[in-house]
């Protein structure tokens, strides 16, 4: 049924690309310099290219998923292309709030020919998921205060002697449970497994007691590269994008520990239910905005890699600061020696029970 | 006036008995009264109350199971869950009802409610779903090997249509639209045989979901299409059985000839144990506890979101306490109302000097007072929080000084970020200007003759002050005291920024499902509990102390 | 002028001199940690504070030419570090120790009290002044790193070095440019400005009115009307936003299609009546309280003397009330102004506020821009309080009446 009318919607587009009256079209995002970063390279050069058309940027996606569940129960969806994480494209796809993507015949093929589909591989993690990039969180350490043994392994977090000082982890379970299992023993390949299991989880938790009042729980990505700023912390898990801009472009004297970074995936997805005329122009902006050059071009502005292999030869330097991005990518062989990708559908399962755990856990 | 003796009742001055007359002006007084209330009133009410009502009813609601899977549901009732795991009856049942389901695409959904009670379910619905069309298309090959007319759609329109099945229909109308609120238009455009319901029962409930799926959902021309692939699985069910072959063998309605085919080649025919094929796509579709899930959370209403929410669970053995280490509610109901007591107390005992000293200075001097007591609210909340966060952290402003000063080593930094000291100055700092102006306000109203009086008639500075000034105050401390509280429970943002793990309220976990888990039951269970404990306490004010307790002279 | 009572001035041995040499040997003790010792410190500085009380005491000089003898005394001393910091802190000790020694020795401490007080009493009063004069400090407190931090030239809230020694390359002002030339902050400044007006005009006039319904005697259900008119305060801001999205929606699809008003202003409209709705219970509350001490007598004696309602109302309770409906008021004017939640789900992109904004900066990149935006908004509320008061003082001197 959904393939049919996203048929039809693509032949649409195509018979209707040559419309000449003004439209707006609403795209919802986070706000900040990865906005920033879209709109230089999606809606900039699409409405230099389309002038008939005004693109609105909307900064909700803090709340995209509950609004959109919302919108949907109203009956009212104003909003045309929303930019979610991977894990809240699975939720939204599963409450038939995000429309089923069809993305070879959606989105554009890679410039040698190879199908999306496969030029996005594994990154499509939910069939509503149009992907965009990939970020990773990973570890910032005070290159100051870590002594002559700057830390290169994970477990450096639950290394109290070598390492004193306070640490930053995000107040979420994601990618905290993984690396106590990994620190405390459990090969990479059954952590899942064994997390799939209560006295998996108990296993998890205790290892996170073993630092408790060490931590300082963050709920938002930038305070991290705030308490390293302030020398609050010897080191803390972030995005590594908001790493990057606090190194190169604040000249804060920090490092970087790319060592079990949780790859994960951010991109977009359509609501559901949007009328033939407005999915017509977000079909024809979503074939460009996700296309192989777009793709690289947001790079350039952001570290966070693009999720197209057909993209990543073709990144190029920063903007401003005119270093080459690529080095500090998570996708770079240099900086992906031991990579997490998050387990989608696991933590579909498991989120709200782990998350349980996990907060009582910390309100004791 | 000059007459003492009277009989009968008391005349007012107007003629009129007083006990009509009084009670006339007390209706008017009662109107009036309404009257310069019910704009307000009305205004809450219809943009307020009535929505947050029907939210807070999530917390009860629970028809999706019961919409997306109505007849599996009404069938487990009646049987344990271990006798579920083996009933192939009701796993044929479940095989229609999940693949409607599926259809309209809200399979998963179902699946994402019910992992909130047990992990592991949506991606059981999320994978089941997409097998079942695979189940389906076995058996669509077979019957196109029997006879390749029936995968055509003529041959089902024929076979199905007809008169007397009014009521299968009208079953089957019923459960498309508990699914997807769709009204359905009078003329379907078309109407299922009863000689065809009765020759075939499992065909015609699913033809007959896919027919009134195509007309209502699709808008398409039922006579034209090919039924899903699910029908296919039904039809091979009805064949399967004895009793149907030979009732095809003595039929001679249309479609006869394709089914006495497949009834010749039935030999060849998959295995129509749907048991079978539920436990290859996943084994917790035959363990005893996915069907005990189904048998808990069937029922329209339930009382799971409220259990959860007091740390409490529903299982098929009854209402049972949460383990240990998942216990979180009833920790931060207290932990959020221990704390907000705190604060309301630090908020008296700093506002209450302060708004004396406004109230009872000369207007230029508390005027000026006063722009200091307001200038805190034009910096936003976050900005104020953030403040606090440099003020106080370890590597902080304050730390900073004290070390410069000498009274703190540099080693032993005070910490008071990151735990409810954190918390506690942050949100009095937040908090005291709401403290201040209604106790000002109300101080203001105090004539200051009283003070004085009582001092003339002897009493010491505090007792004047005690028993004199005081109570007139109580009023302003009971309005400033009420805004504090509450809005202190309220406050997630603050206490979330400076509060670290002691600062986890339960306003945080509200807004965490429902931003994120999408768990809106469970966030309407809370904040019902939250609100009626917020009003208990406020009815308990009002009973011990009143709002307006100030008896002086009338 | 003549006076009839002698100037009164305390024992200097028994109490001036002691509590000099105290607060002396404290400034001390500070001084002395900068060179590791602070207990020599503690001692010279009593030792210097009580000589400075003698010569306060004994000499015959007035109050300028003590204290300005005293500062430049320790400015000097302060030179001898060699630092402009030394020279700084020497004139803020000397200036903050002659005050504090002139203002006990000359009997000041007794000029605000009646006559009559013992030394206890006093000792009271001038500790109620300590005391507000510190929770006024506390109230204050966080601006003053907020107003700091915006001139910073890095992207961080941390005191850099350069901030710290003074130094011109650790700030800037970026942040304020930031702030007042891009679209970015001033069109949710401008959002703001229109939304938590009208909210609060609509809040305070329906809220007041109600008010005063609720305080007169006998209203039938006042509890569970008080009830229900407080609870847009208690129902978590989450629950309420999402619940009135579902009100609002169809609410404004229907005036768009059928009155045909444009879709910003209807979407302006839908988050002002959701604002409107959460100011509401502060006006409740703070009005009513004030109400409590209202004298109903004052409106018999209005009706007495001829007026109607709407005249007593507005010439005889609202200056008496007004307090409480400029408090109400003011609260709901913040709530509006400060409101993220509600906003995100009512209102779209458009009407995105200045809190919307700030709440999307520390989440996605600390910035001090929001810093910026603070100290404008203090600044300008500053001037709009002061501007008030002056207008006030000059009404009341143009009437002829005495300060109030």
């Amino acid at each position: 049924m959904n393939l049919t009318k996203a048929l039809l919607a693509t032949s649409a587009l195509v018979i209707t690309s040559g419309s000449a009256f003004a439209e707006s079209m609403t795209l919802v995002s986070w706000g900040g310099a990865y906005q920033a970063s879209q709109t230089k390279a999606y809606s900039d050069p699409y409405t230099a290219a389309n002038p008939d058309i005004t693109i609105i940027w909307d900064e909700s996606s803090a709340e995209a998923v509950a609004k959109l569940r919302a919108m949907n129960e109203a009956g009212n969806i104003t909003w045309d292309l929303v930019d979610v994480e991977g894990a809240d494209s699975i939720r939204l796809c599963d409450e038939g709030l995000a429309m089923e993507i069809d993305h070879d015949s959606m989105l554009a093929a890679a410039p040698d020919g190879t199908s999306a589909s496969d030029d996005f591989g594994d990154s499509i993690v939910s069939d509503c998921f149009i992907p965009q990039i990939v970020f990773s969180t990973t570890v910032g350490y005070r290159l100051d205060m870590v002594g002559d043994t700057p830390p290169t392994s994970i477990c450096a977090l639950f290394d109290t002697d070598t390492y004193p000082g306070k640490r930053a982890l995000n107040k979420r379970p994601l990618a905290n449970v993984e690396w106590a299992l990994l620190c405390d023993g459990v090969p990479k390949d059954e952590i899942y497994d064994v997390l799939a299991t209560s006295e998996g989880q108990d296993r998890a938790l205790a290892k996170l007691d073993t630092i408790k009042d060490d931590v300082i729980w963050w709920s938002a990505a930038a305070e991290t590269p705030q308490l390293l700023a302030d020398g609050e912390i010897v080191m803390g898990s972030t995005y590594n994008g908001r790493l990057f801009a606090a190194i190169a472009e604040q000249n804060q004297p920090i490092g970087m520990l790319w060592d079990a970074q949780m790859l994960d995936f951010d991109g977009w997805i359509v609501p559901a239910g949007l009328p033939e005329d407005r999915l017509a122009r977000v079909m024809d902006f979503l074939n460009f905005a996700t296309d192989t050059q777009r793709l690289a071009d947001q790079a350039a502005y952001i570290s966070y890699g693009p999720a197209r292999a057909s993209s990543a030869p073709l990144v190029g330097n920063h903007a401003d600061l005119g270093i080459p991005m690529a080095p500090h990518m998570p996708t770079d062989p240099a900086n992906a020696t031991n990579v997490f990708v998050t387990q989608y559908e696991f933590w579909a399962d498991y989120r709200d029970d782990i998350d349980a755990k996990f907060q009582a856990w910390l309100a004791n | 006036m000059s007459e003492t003796t009277q009989s009968g009742p008391m005349l007012s001055a107007d003629g009129v008995p007083l006990k009509t007359s009084l009670a006339r002006a007390l209706r008017r007084q009662k109107i009036r009264a309404l009257l310069l209330i019910s704009p307000l009133l009305a205004f809450v009410v219809i943009t307020f109350i009535i929505p947050i009502a029907s939210m807070l009813f999530r917390s009860v609601e629970n028809q999706i199971v019961s919409n997306t899977l109505p007849q599996t549901v009404a069938m487990i009732a009646d049987v344990s869950a271990d006798e579920a795991t083996t009933d192939e009856m009701l796993f044929r049942v479940l095989y229609l009802d999940m693949y409607r389901a599926v259809e309209a695409k809200a399979h998963t959904r179902l699946g994402s409610r019910l992992n909130y009670e047990k992990s592991g379910i949506s991606s059981l619905f999320r994978t089941s779903g997409r097998k079942l069309e695979d189940m389906g298309e076995d058996f669509e090959d077979f019957f196109k090997d029997a006879d390749s007319g029936m995968v055509k759609g003529p041959f089902w329109h024929e076979l199905m249509q007809g008169d007397g099945g009014e009521d299968l229909l009208d079953e089957r109308l019923g459960l498309l639209t508990d699914l997807t609120s769709l009204e359905a238009s009078d003329d379907l455009g078309f109407t299922l045989s009863g000689e065809a319901a009765a020759l075939l029962p499992w065909a015609s409930r699913a033809y007959a979901d896919w027919a009134l799926f195509t007309a209502v959902v699709d808008e398409d021309d039922v006579s034209k299409k090919k039924p899903w692939a699910g029908v296919y699985a039904a039809l091979a069910l009805d064949l399967a059985d004895p009793a149907t072959q030979s009732a095809v063998a003595a039929y001679g309605g249309s479609g006869a000839a394709e089914l006495q085919a497949a009834v010749a080649n039935i030999a060849d025919m998959p295995a129509t144990g749907f048991r079978a094929y539920f436990e290859d796509i996943d084994d917790k579709w035959v363990s005893g506890e996915t069907w005990a899930l189904l048998k808990v959370f069937g029922s329209q209403y339930t009382s799971g979101y409220f259990l959860n929410a007091v740390d409490m669970k529903l299982t098929p053995d009854g209402i049972e306490q949460r383990p240990d280490n998942e216990r979180l509610y009833l920790k931060l109901f207290n932990r959020t109302l221990i704390m907000s007591m705190v604060i309301t107390v630090s908020c008296i005992l700093l506002g209450y000097p302060v708004a004396w000293l406004l109230a009872n200075l000369p207007m230029r001097s508390a005027n000026v007072l006063m722009i200091l007591v307001l200038l805190p609210f034009w910096t936003s909340l976050l900005v104020r929080t953030s403040a606090w966060k440099v003020l106080l952290q370890q590597q902080g402003v304050i730390n900073d000084i004290l070390v410069w000063l000498g009274f703190v080593a540099d080693d032993s930094r005070l910490i008071m970020m990151n735990n409810s000291t954190g918390t506690i100055i942050a949100m009095t700092h937040i908090l005291l200007p709401f403290m201040i102006l209604p106790l000002y306000s109300v101080m203001k109203t105090i004539p200051p003759t009283y003070l004085r009086a009582a001092k003339s008639l002897g009493a010491t500075n505090w007792t004047a002050f005690w028993r004199v000034y005081f109570p007139q105050s109580v009023p302003g401390i009971g309005a400033g005291s009420i805004l504090v509280f509450i809005l202190a429970i309220g406050y997630y943002i603050t206490p979330e920024i400076v509060g670290g793990t002691d600062g986890v309220f339960i306003s945080n976990r509200i807004a965490y499902h429902i931003s994120s888990s999408l768990n809106w039951g469970l966030a309407a269970a809370l904040g019902t509990i939250l609100l009626a404990v917020v009003m208990l306490l406020y009815w308990l004010y009002d009973r011990i102390v009143g709002i307006d307790n100030v008896k002086l002279g009338g | 002028m003549a006076s009839t009572t002698a100037e009164f001035r305390p024992p200097f041995a028994t109490f001036t001199a002691p509590l000099s040499a105290l607060l002396a040997a404290m400034f001390g003790f500070v001084v002395g940690n900068a060179y590791g010792e602070p207990w020599i410190g503690f001692l010279i500085g009593g030792i210097l504070g009580a000589i400075i009380a003698f010569a306060i005491d004994k000499l015959p000089f007035g109050r300028t030419q003590s204290r300005l003898g005293t500062i430049v005394i320790l400015g000097l001393a302060g030179l001898t570090t060699g630092s402009a910091g030394g020279v700084v802190s020497g004139v803020l000790i000397g200036a903050v120790l002659s005050w504090f020694i002139y203002w006990l020795d000359r009997g000041e401490y007794r000029k605000n009290v009646p006559v009559y007080y013992t030394a206890g009493q006093t000792l009271w009063h001038n500790a109620f002044m300590l005391i507000c004069g510190l929770i006024f400090f506390f109230l204050i407190a966080p601006l003053m790193p907020v107003m700091w931090l915006s001139f910073n030239a890095q992207d961080f809230f941390t005191f850099t070095p350069e901030m710290l020694n003074f130094e011109a390359a650790g700030y800037s002002l970026k942040h304020y440019r930031n702030f007042l030339t891009t679209e970015e902050w001033m069109i949710p400044l401008k959002n703001s400005l229109i939304i938590a007006p009208i909210a609060t005009v609509i809040s305070v006039s329906l809220g007041t009115l109600a008010a005063i319904g609720l305080s007169q005697s006998h209203v039938p259900a006042r509890r569970a009307i008080m009830a229900i008119l407080i609870s847009p305060m208690i129902v978590p801001l989450i629950i309420s936003a999402t619940g009135m999205f579902f009100f609002y929606a169809p609410l404004g699809n229907w005036i768009e299609l059928n009155l045909g008003l444009s879709q910003t202003f209807v979407g302006y409209v839908k988050v002002i009546l959701a604002h409107a709705v959460l100011g509401v219970p502060f006006v409740i509350i703070t009005v009513t309280a004030t109400l409590v001490g209202f004298d109903n007598s004052l409106t018999r004696a209005a009706a007495n003397m001829g007026a109607n309602p709407v005249t007593t109302f507005f010439r005889v309770q609202m200056p008496l009330i007004l307090p409480g409906v400029i408090s109400g008021g003011l609260f709901a004017f913040i709530t509006s102004f400060d409101e993220v939640v509600v906003v995100l789900f009512v209102g779209s992109a458009r009407q995105q506020t200045l809190p919307w904004q700030m709440f999307t900066g520390l989440r996605e990149q600390i910035s001090p821009t929001i810093l910026a935006a603070a100290t404008i908004l203090v600044v300008i509320s500053i001037m709009l309080l002061t501007t008030v008061e002056l207008l006030r003082r000059r009404s009341e001197r143009l009437r002829g009446l005495s300060p109030g």
